[in-house]
């Protein structure tokens, strides 16, 4: 595959895999959680290159998910101890995040990562760093990894697809019926972080919880079915990549800056011209009734 | 009224009202819990026999909400035990129904009323498997008999408070247990959807199956409940509504002067 296209590719995973997982972020009101896990994965991808000295797919997911469940779990912790929610979210992350950011800038950051790559991506980078796979060649690495996680998070939400939906909609409804509340709360966690630290790469912290949020928000708002809602989030989220990619290939700049912007745009023209929520719809049936 | 006194009352009414043996339905002892070590009940003891139709109503604040939810696992307790048919919670899931209030879930979640319905038979359904046209018939069925199933393929955000209401009751049925749990299903509903509502608890109730309604429309206990339960904090009387529901345990329930009281039980 071209250089462009394993570009596309990349950011098209990106997309599918934050729009899968932002819808029922978006739907139990974690966003500010999804803000706090995509810049704590940092400290894991961290850690896992202080212990093991490789910066490989595996380690660096296995550390982002156990950064990402550290701070569910605080957050959880700080919580129960009376801090309020988004002020337990916001001490918690941005402590760990900095600890990342401190470790970086001291003794890992002249190997391979440092702290504008870490905020922002630098998926023109992708296709230059690859590995050999058996069946398929010569293939980035991110973009093989950002192919995993997107799998196993199709197949997680696809085989559990009742059960996401009862706890995320009624959550004492399915304890009582015996559904492990808590339990499904924290792999919703453990796939955020492994969605974050997969698109981190190509993205970037901050670019992340844009992909995760954003394309999800403005699917709400086309659709009454949770169905239709992910497949729209994670459509938003591939088609905001090729706009993307060429507005910064013209215009010379970032492409995960340009590719979020699209998602950006993509809710602007949602919240106007949805047909139940838009601005426009909502007008227009006012004036009708004062019409009538 | 003595704790031993209302329980020895309790075990009559099973007695006489229940058909089967003698066990209780629910039995609760010495239950206590708290929310973030502030106490919310204390010293917590009743019994219920089968085929009753009881309310538990108390003043805002009692913990009446709190009691549901630490009976059935969702609040953590700090002392007691809470038998289920004579065994625990963990054991009999299945037999026992819980209707949270209507403001306890976003309306605003992608999904339709008969969604919603469903969702009372996921426990049946298991994991790794899909509703199928059963369930689908089951569940409209269920809304059938609420009058609501027209309503089935309607985004919940477009129905009404009684619509939502009913739903839920919907959600309840298809559930099929011997005990249900209702958080306050009249609150903030129609006449109509009360209506609908009562019938449907009572005809529960003459098939020997058991309810306990969270409940604050004083007004209405007479006419609907043939057990009343007056909680603040802990059980302040409990009984068959005829010799409970008196102005003295009202009055040591609610701790207000008995002028509005006389409006109540006159």
């Amino acid at each position: 595959m071209s250089y462009d296209g394993w570009i596309l590719l990349t950011a098209a995973l990106v997309g599918l895999s934050c729009g899968l997982v932002g819808t029922l972020l978006i739907l139990r009101r974690m966003a500010m959680m999804a803000d706090a896990i995509s810049h704590t994965v940092l400290i894991g991808i961290v850690a896992a290159y202080l212990l093991t000295r490789q910066l490989s797919g595996p380690h660096m997911v296995i550390g982002a998910m156990a950064a990402g469940l550290a701070t569910a779990l605080l957050v959880e912790w700080f919580h129960d101890r009376g801090v309020r929610q988004e002020a337990s979210i916001g001490v918690v992350f941005t402590t760990l995040f900095a600890i990342g950011v401190a470790l970086i800038a001291t003794r890992v950051g002249n190997v391979h990562l440092d702290v504008q790559h870490a905020l922002m991506g630098e998926i023109l980078f992708i296709p230059w760093e690859r590995i050999e796979l058996p069946l398929f060649g010569s293939v980035p690495e991110a973009t093989f990894l950002l192919a995993v996680v997107s799998l196993a998070v199709l197949a997680l939400i696809i085989l559990f697809y009742k059960e996401w939906k009862i706890t995320t909609f009624d959550p004492a409804l399915a304890a009582s019926l015996g559904f492990p509340v808590a339990l499904m709360h924290y792999v919703l966690m453990a796939m955020t972080s492994m969605t974050a630290v997969a698109a981190f790469d190509a993205v970037g912290a901050i670019l992340t919880l844009a992909m995760l949020i954003t394309p999800a928000a403005a699917a709400y708002l086309w659709t009454e079915r949770l169905s239709v809602m992910m497949a729209l989030a994670c459509a938003f989220g591939v088609l905001s990549a090729f706009p993307g990619y060429y507005v910064a290939y013209l215009l010379d700049t970032s492409v995960s800056g340009t590719m979020a912007f699209t998602t950006g745009v993509i809710f602007l023209v949602s919240i106007l011209f949805s047909p139940r929520h838009g601005i426009i719809a909502k007008k227009w049936k006012n004036k009708q009734r004062q019409a009538a | 009224m003595k704790t031993e006194q209302w329980l020895e009352e309790t075990g009559q009414a099973r007695r006489t009202v229940g058909s089967g043996p003698a066990e209780p339905v629910l039995e609760v002892r010495d239950l206590s819990a708290a929310y973030r070590k502030n106490p919310v009940l204390a010293d917590v003891n009743f019994s219920v026999g089968r085929g009753t139709l009881t309310c538990i109503v108390g003043p805002n604040g009692a913990g009446k909400s709190t009691l549901l939810k630490v009976m059935l696992d969702l609040h953590p307790r700090l002392t007691g035990t809470v038998s289920f048919f004579g065994t625990t919670y963990q054991k009999v899931k299945s037999r026992v129904g819980y209707v949270p209030q209507r403001g306890a879930v976003d309306w605003d979640f992608p999904a339709d009323a008969l969604d919603v319905v469903m969702m009372g038979l996921y426990g049946q359904i298991g994991w790794l498997r899909w509703p199928r046209r059963r369930h689908r018939e089951l569940a409209l069925a269920a809304m059938e008999k609420m009058g609501i199933e027209h309503l089935a393929k309607r985004q919940i955000s477009q129905l009404s408070g009684g619509q939502q209401q009913r739903v839920f009751l919907a959600r309840a049925l298809v559930q099929d247990a011997d005990l249900y749990f209702l958080d306050e299903p009249l609150a903030g509903v129609d006449a109509a959807t009360e209506w609908a509502i009562m019938e449907t608890l009572r005809d529960l109730k003459n098939r020997g199956k058991t309810v306990l309604v969270v409940h604050h429309d004083l007004h209405t206990v007479r006419d609907y409940f043939d057990h009343v339960l007056l909680f603040n904090r802990t059980v302040i009387a409990h009984g068959p509504t005829e010799e409970t529901f008196t102005r003295d345990n009202l009055a040591r329930t609610y701790g207000g002067t008995l002028r509005w009281l006389e409006a109540v039980v006159p």
